[in-house]
């Protein structure tokens, strides 16, 4: 592992050298583009320069569709013939992304990788060719609460970076990178993380939620007040679930494909099956079903919770409900307290 | 892509069999190991993919019993012998023939729920799943949704079978009422030496259940399997979870002491 430091200019230079190399990735300002009028959007986006990389403020939505694209073709169907979807981007991909994404990865890869026993190869594939660039945090962003969640802490990346007003601090692990940063002067550097966010939550610690739960007030506000728009899914870094959807061509009944699309627990229809039946039609229900895979049973599962704390659901809710909070209303109603 | 789960293989169509108006019996050509109880997702190319149980195999072929209720399902109905069938699996978790061979085997099914029993139920007349005693009550909405009609006999040559339908009907001479009426009418010389399977629309099993737990028979021994929109079958979409529990994957069959702590 080494260290180094580069004046603004010398790290662009360095960026337009790993942008020969590598597909790069990373959070990008979109000007009004934002949610409301005058408002910009930040997402992950391919990057050209380094001046596109976007610092100040943090993506509404996550770098998980990197490796999992909100609408991705599995099969061509030519008649009967299934041809497995070939990946258009081979390149290996560079992602700039903070602790609490590298963290969400994890969680991705439990999911994809692990659960069942199964690797979901579509996920795979482009897993194997992603490289994190860990952007350190000097502050927390607004609705962040990563360390209460345990995720403020990241060790996975390949490179780590320290962005500054007038210089760029590297430190790189994966010596594949090695010869890329080379030039800069050698430095001292190892990122630092944050250790306390302005919002805290208090994260149940139950091996069995107590089924009272399940049906208590605190989900009813959630009733009215959630309009089942899903954003909090399609933001979530740890959002993995997903629809399968077959088309057919116009002009030829004979092609088509077959595609995943990115499902959300919070959308309609997400249980309906044949015979009309479904299962959590009030929102609140599954607002609870959302928290609790979040904080609580894929814990039991795999170990640790699946929320990272990144706070891009209640940066995205268009009714201002703050699943930070939900987690602290599940807490206190566990200890009995009034939940309300 | 060296494996692909995604992938299904081509079964051929060797033979069909109209149940009733909209539900009928595919068996197609493949040679799979598999356990009664397990699914396969089915599909046809441009058209979609389901989850659909297994409700009959052998060494070198499967039979699949659909009800045609949307896009794919109806298109399964338009299938001719010799078309092939795209499937893949087998998954899920299965019934536990080491727990029911050599049992007191019961087993409820309401509807479309005797698809997945019926193979235990033939296991139990080939002697691969050999019991001490089977007995079978199954449900039906009227005499013209009855499944499996043509094999009534054969199962009662085996053990107990009770056929109902829900309200009387002209040309219908057996019994009817709900399963749960029969359920409760039922003698069991020592509730906790039964296995007991119950199948079926979820209404269905809840009251089955009651019924069941009435007679005594412990949670342990009662089996029940679920049915859950399902996407993938590998534990990914995320679909069919219920708690902690994937249905694809540790299901569907549960024994109820784990189901009944399960809330959606
Ligand atoms: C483990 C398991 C085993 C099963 N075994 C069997 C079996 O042995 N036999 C069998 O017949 N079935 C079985 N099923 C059920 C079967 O999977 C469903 O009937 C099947 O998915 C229907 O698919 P489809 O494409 O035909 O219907 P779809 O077109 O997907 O529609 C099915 C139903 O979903 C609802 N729906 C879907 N889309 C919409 C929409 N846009 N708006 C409103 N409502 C909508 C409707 O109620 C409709 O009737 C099983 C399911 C599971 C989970
Ligand atoms: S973003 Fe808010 S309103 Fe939309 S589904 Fe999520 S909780 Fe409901
Ligand atoms: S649930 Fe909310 S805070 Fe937690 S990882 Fe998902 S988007 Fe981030
Ligand atoms: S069917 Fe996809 S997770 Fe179970």
């Amino acid at each position: 592992m080494s260290s180094f430091s580069f004046s603004l200019e010398e790290f662009s230079r360095v960026f337009d050298a790993l942008g020969e190399l590598y597909a790069l990735s990373g959070p990008k300002r979109f000007p009004g583009k934002g949610r409301f009028s005058g408002t910009d959007l930040v997402k992950y986006a391919p990057l050209v320069s380094f001046d596109e990389l976007e610092l100040d403020e943090k993506s509404s939505m996550s770098p998980k569709s990197l490796v999992f694209p909100p609408d991705e073709t599995t099969f061509y169907f030519n008649g009967d013939e299934f041809t497995e979807a070939p990946l258009e981007d081979e390149r290996e991909t560079v992602v700039f992304l903070r602790p609490c994404d590298i963290n969400g990865f994890r969680r991705l890869d439990a999911i994809f990788l692990e659960n069942g026993g199964t690797k979901d190869p579509y996920y795979l594939r482009r897993r194997e060719k992603l490289h994190f660039f860990m952007i350190e945090c000097a502050t927390s962003f607004e609705n962040c609460f990563c360390v209460s969640m345990g995720s403020n802490v990241a060790g996975e990346y390949a490179v780590a970076l320290r962005f500054g007003q007038d210089s760029v601090l590297v430190q790189v692990k994966d010596e594949r990178f090695a010869g890329l940063f080379a030039s800069g002067a050698p430095s001292e550097f190892t990122p630092e993380f944050v250790r306390e966010n302005a919002r805290t939550v208090e994260v149940p610690d139950v091996d069995e939620m107590p089924p009272e739960l399940f049906l208590h007030p605190l989900w009813d506000e959630y009733d009215a007040r959630c309009i089942a728009c899903g954003r909090c899914n399609t933001s979530c870094v740890t959002c993995t679930c997903f629809s399968t959807r077959d088309i057919f061509y116009a002009d030829s009944r004979r092609s088509g494909e077959r595609r995943r699309v990115w499902d959300g627990c919070h959308l309609d229809g997400f249980t309906d099956m044949a015979g009309g039946h479904s299962f959590r039609k009030k929102k609140g229900e599954r607002m609870r079903f959302k928290t609790f895979h979040k904080i609580y049973d894929f814990k039991k599962r795999f170990g640790y919770n699946m929320c990272v704390g990144c706070g891009r659901c209640d940066d995205v809710c268009p009714e201002y409900i703050s699943f930070a909070e939900c987690i602290n209303k599940v807490a206190a109603a566990l200890k009995g307290g009034d939940a309300k | 892509m060296k494996e692909n789960p995604y992938r299904p293989f081509p079964a051929k169509i060797t033979g069909i069999k109209a149940e009733t108006d909209c539900e009928f019996t595919l068996t197609v050509a493949a040679s799979v190991a598999m356990t009664p109880g397990q699914f396969f997702q089915v599909s046809l190319p441009k058209i979609g993919e389901a989850p659909i149980s297994i409700s009959g195999f052998g060494p070198d072929w499967i039979q699949f019993t659909v009800r045609a209720v949307g896009r794919l399902t109806n298109a399964l109905q338009e299938l001719r012998t010799g078309e092939n069938l795209f499937i893949r699996g087998p998954y899920g978790t299965g019934f536990p023939l080491d727990t029911f061979r050599g049992s007191n085997l019961a087993i409820v099914a309401g509807g479309s729920g005797t698809a997945p029993v019926r193979p235990l139920i033939r296991g139990a007349l080939d002697g691969s799943l050999p019991v001490r005693s089977l007995r079978v009550i199954a449900g039906f909405k009227s005499k013209e949704s009855l499944l499996f009609a043509n094999e009534f006999d054969e199962w009662r040559t085996k053990g107990e079978v009770l056929v109902t339908i829900d309200k009387p009907q002209e040309g219908w001479d057996g019994p009817t009422g709900l399963v749960t009426e029969h359920i409760r009418a039922m003698k069991l010389d020592d509730p906790a030496d039964v296995q007991f399977v119950v199948v079926g629309p979820p209404v269905m099993m809840k009251f089955a259940v009651a019924e069941v737990l009435l007679l005594g028979v412990p949670e342990d021994n009662i089996w029940v399997s679920f049915e859950r929109l399902m996407s993938c079958g590998l534990g990914k979409c995320g679909h069919c979870k219920i708690d902690s529990a994937y249905i694809c994957l540790d299901g569907p069959v549960f024994r109820f002491s784990r189901a009944a702590g399960l809330i959606d």
